[in-house]
């Protein structure tokens, strides 16, 4: 496979609950190393379509192809070890355990294939890595603490942190700033998109905060009514009179309430 | 013909009492999310308390009329103290912890009912046959039954009809399903949880000492009754889906039923049969067959 | 893997144990060979709990355990401890893998309750079975150790012993194992596991296959130590309960808390059965409680506070 053949390529992808449709016509292709931002009001489909791809959700039609591999009917855990990785709107992370311990269990199953699994967990060589992840997500200070102790934006970190570990080829953010304070967000994006971009790893995130969009991607893929409306440069899409008015000015709307 | 009805009868029998009990566990586990265990004991303490008193009235030389209101009242009483202490007492403090931890705490709690029993009635069997005595036999189809063990069928029936009414003709009934429906939106609608769960369990443990205290003279009251009837009782409200009255009835009739055609067909897997269904169904249906509603949560 | 505190400990203990039985009274000798019996159930049961799972039906393998050493010693006259021992665990450890495919995909009280049914069943069948000794069970004759028949019960306390040393060693390193460490995991969040790469069914089937496995053991080497077995107190849902709550009492917090727990047990109930026989239920009951309310961490716990010392997981 060359360099320039998509990374991902989504096509005709269809999910219906009853007589609900969420996602919808989902044509996509998204090249390595892109930064995709995918907008659109609550309920457009944007979780659904995340959930698709990792594998949470069953398409009831369609195909996802990952570097010329079908995912589709691959089992989440599958999705991951093939490469594709992602985060949560809400931190799913091991509340009663500390930091490290919640990095470490996630080190060590990227490491390990299933036999590897029956060997000693902490090891000097995970210890490593363990301090070089603190390190480049700027953890050390919570290193020791429970996560149910620590503030919402360090959990999304955390979060974050352990989605990457496995080194994902893709990684999908699922509203990586919701919850974080106005004057953290900025802060907090930085941190992750520099270790991403360190590693080369195409990212699609999914934002309400048209701030981040404009800041940090190349390309913005708008949802509404589980259809793709706009795929297009984030300039551009912020301009577009569809895009503003089904998707931020529903947004508008909503955060004014 | 005849063997065929003594099974229907025994079966329908056994599957009242069954019902009585189980519909209490059931309701209990609907609106508080409790399995509990101690369940049991209230059936043993009805039980122990009718036979106890249907003996001591009928030694004073009391008409044996008055067992129908000795069953009735222990079974308040029993429920309305146990139900109470237990509910205030402990339980109360434990509704934010982990379902299966409550279901342990209920277990500790079986344990020391169990023994309070031996305390206060020692370990000699009672026999309150009075009752049954009284309402004599009648021939049915050819067969002989005793009157008492039919007036249990209708017993039964009644529960059944009351729990149907409460739940769906009464202002009560319709604040309860809203709390078995989901508890966050019955906090929200203003409904006092608290007292709902209170009278919840009361209630309950009535059902629970009921059926003790109207089986009670067909038996002999002896150690163990709680143990026993427990686990029966768990058989019936997996296999109708926990939560429902309408599957109480049910899984108390399958479950009635299979037993009483064992004990007369194939004894030796009298107790099998049971658990066995239980087992099947948690395979197949683990929310049982008529599991009760549930709020989309996503 | 033998490195640890823990290791070290349980080591240590275990020979201390050994050579002071050597000098022990009867009676003592005889708790910790119960004791110690059912602390090796206790361990797969500590595995399961701090996994979040609760069985309130291990009596079934518990049970199998000890009935297998019942068959073989009345159909084939198996007397040797080690083989006896080994078919108990090796029964109920092939019964918990092939059921495991099916209880890997339950929790909470729909995994408490389908343990129980399943080991009611085997109780309704031992119960009815005249060829399996119905409600009185069998007696069993006195295990032999390579062909010897000891005359006292010291030896078979030697092997119990050693062979609870052995059980905590290996559940302690696969503690430590990535697949060990993925307990409380697992209790806090299975979608992440999955997510992380990991299944959590394989995971949960494993930790309930060595759960078995153990109870198996346990059933086993308890019918030895007993010289009996009966449904009773061997296989009905109060024995799965009396498990559970031993398993509590003990605490998750390291492999040594089921030896003490389970320890403390035998004392708490041959003290409560002498000093008030009816009642030894509610001391018992009122115990449980009182840990479930105020010591969730078990005795282990309380014995950390007073050492004031944390002690590796």
């Amino acid at each position: 496979m060359g360099n320039n053949a998509p990374i991902l390529e989504v096509r005709d992808l269809l999910k219906t609950f009853g007589a609900v449709v969420a996602a919808k016509d989902i044509n996509v292709d998204i090249s390595r190393g892109e930064v995709v931002g995918i907008i659109g009001a609550n309920g457009a489909g944007k979780t659904c379509f995340v959930n698709m791809v990792t594998g949470y959700l069953a398409p009831t039609e369609g195909s996802i192809k990952f570097e010329g591999k079908e995912l589709v009917g691959l089992e989440t855990r599958k999705i991951t070890h093939s490469g594709i990785s992602r985060s949560f709107q809400v931190s799913q992370v091991f509340h009663s355990m500390t930091v490290a311990e919640n990095l470490m269990i996630s080190i060590a199953i990227a490491n390990n294939t299933a036999f590897d699994a029956l060997r000693l967990m902490d090891t000097p060589e995970l210890r490593q890595q363990l301090d070089a992840v603190l390190a480049r997500y700027k953890l050390e200070a919570h290193r020791d603490s429970t996560v149910s102790a620590l503030a919402q934006g360090v959990r999304k970190l955390l979060d974050i942190a352990m989605a990457v570990v496995s080194r994902p080829r893709i990684l999908l953010l699922d509203e990586p700033t919701s919850g974080i304070s106005v004057e953290e967000k900025f802060d907090f994006m930085d941190i992750v998109m520099d270790a991403l971009k360190e590693d080369g790893v195409t990212v699609l995130f999914v934002e309400h905060d048209m701030e981040i969009v404009a800041r940090y991607v190349s390309r913005v893929l708008a949802f509404y009514q589980g259809e793709i409306i706009a795929d297009m440069p984030p300039k551009k899409a912020l301009s577009d009179k569809k895009v503003q008015e089904f998707v931020i000015g529903k947004e508008h709307h909503k955060r004014k309430k | 013909m005849e063997t065929f009805l003594t099974i229907l009868l025994d079966g329908l029998q056994f599957s009242s009492y069954l019902f009585i009990v189980s519909a209490g566990l059931t309701i209990i586990f609907g609106v508080m999310k409790i399995l509990n265990v101690a369940h049991g004991s209230f059936y043993a303490w009805g039980a122990y308390t009718a036979a106890f008193f249907i003996g001591k009235f009928s030694d004073m030389g009391m008409p044996d009329a008055m067992g129908f209101l000795i069953i009735i009242a222990a079974a308040i009483v029993v429920g309305l103290i146990l139900g109470f202490v237990i509910e205030q007492g402990i339980l109360k403090y434990m509704y934010h912890r982990d379902e299966v931890l409550i279901v342990l705490a209920t277990f500790g709690l079986f344990l020391v009912l169990e023994d309070i029993i031996l305390i206060a009635f020692g370990t000699d069997p009672y026999f309150a046959y009075q009752p049954m005595a009284l309402l004599d036999s009648v021939e049915l189809g050819g067969i002989i039954r005793d009157v008492y063990g039919l007036t249990l069928i209708a017993v039964a029936a009644l529960v059944a009809l009351g729990c149907w009414y409460l739940l769906n003709k009464t202002k009560w009934g319709t604040l309860l399903k809203a709390v078995i429906y989901d508890r966050e939106m019955g906090i929200s609608m203003g409904i006092n949880v608290p007292l709902v769960y209170t009278l919840t369990f009361i209630g309950g443990a009535i059902l629970g000492g009921l059926g003790g205290a109207y089986i009670a003279p067909t038996i002999s009251v002896a150690p163990g009754l709680g143990t026993e009837v427990i686990v029966l009782s768990f058989a019936v409200v997996v296999v109708g889906g926990m939560g429902s009255i309408a599957g109480a009835a049910i899984g108390s009739i399958i479950i009635g039923i299979l037993r009483a055609l064992a004990v007369h067909e194939l004894p030796q897997v009298e107790l099998f049969v049971v658990f066995a269904v239980m087992a099947v169904v948690l395979v197949f249906r683990p929310e049982g067959l008529f599991a009760p509603a549930k709020p989309r949560k996503i | 893997m033998l490195e640890d505190k823990t290791s070290k400990f349980v080591l240590f203990g275990g020979v201390l144990i050994i050579l002071a039985g050597a000098f022990a009274p009867n009676w003592i000798v005889n708790q910790f060979m119960f004791g110690f019996s059912r602390a090796l159930a206790i361990v797969g049961l500590m595995v399961l709990w701090r996994t979040g799972l609760v069985s309130f039906g291990h009596a079934f393998y518990f049970g199998l355990g000890a009935y297998a050493v019942a068959i073989l010693d009345i159909q084939l006259g198996v007397t040797d401890v080690f083989l006896r021992l080994l078919a108990g665990a090796l029964v109920a450890g092939l019964a918990g893998f092939l059921l495991g495919f099916i209880l890997r995909n339950y929790r909470d009280i729909f995994f408490a309750m389908l343990n129980t049914a399943i080991s009611m069943v085997l109780f309704g069948i031992v119960v009815k079975t005249e060829s399996l000794g119905s409600t009185d069970g069998f007696a069993i004759s006195m295990s032999t150790i390579f062909g010897l028949a000891p005359e006292t019960k010291y030896p078979l306390f030697v092997i119990i012993t050693s062979v609870g040393v052995i059980a905590a060693l290996l559940v302690n390193y696969y503690l430590k194992t990535t697949y060990g460490r993925l307990t409380t995991a697992i209790r806090d969040n299975e979608i992440r596991v999955e997510y992380l790469g990991f299944s959590v069914a394989h995971a949960i089937h494993l930790k309930y296959t060595i759960s078995t496995i153990l109870a198996g053991g346990a059933g086993a080497l308890m019918a030895m130590s007993l010289g009996q077995v009966d449904p009773e107190s061997m296989i009905n849902w109060t024995v799965s309960g009396e498990l559970v709550f031993v398993t509590i009492l003990s605490g998750p917090g390291n492999v040594i808390a089921p030896f003490i727990g389970s320890l403390v047990f035998e004392v708490l109930r041959t003290y409560a059965f002498e000093l008030a026989p009816q009642a030894w239920q509610l001391i018992m009951g009122a115990t449980f409680l009182t840990i479930i309310f105020f010591l969730p961490g078990g005795i282990w716990s309380l014995l950390e506070k007073l050492g004031g010392r944390k002690n590796g997981k």
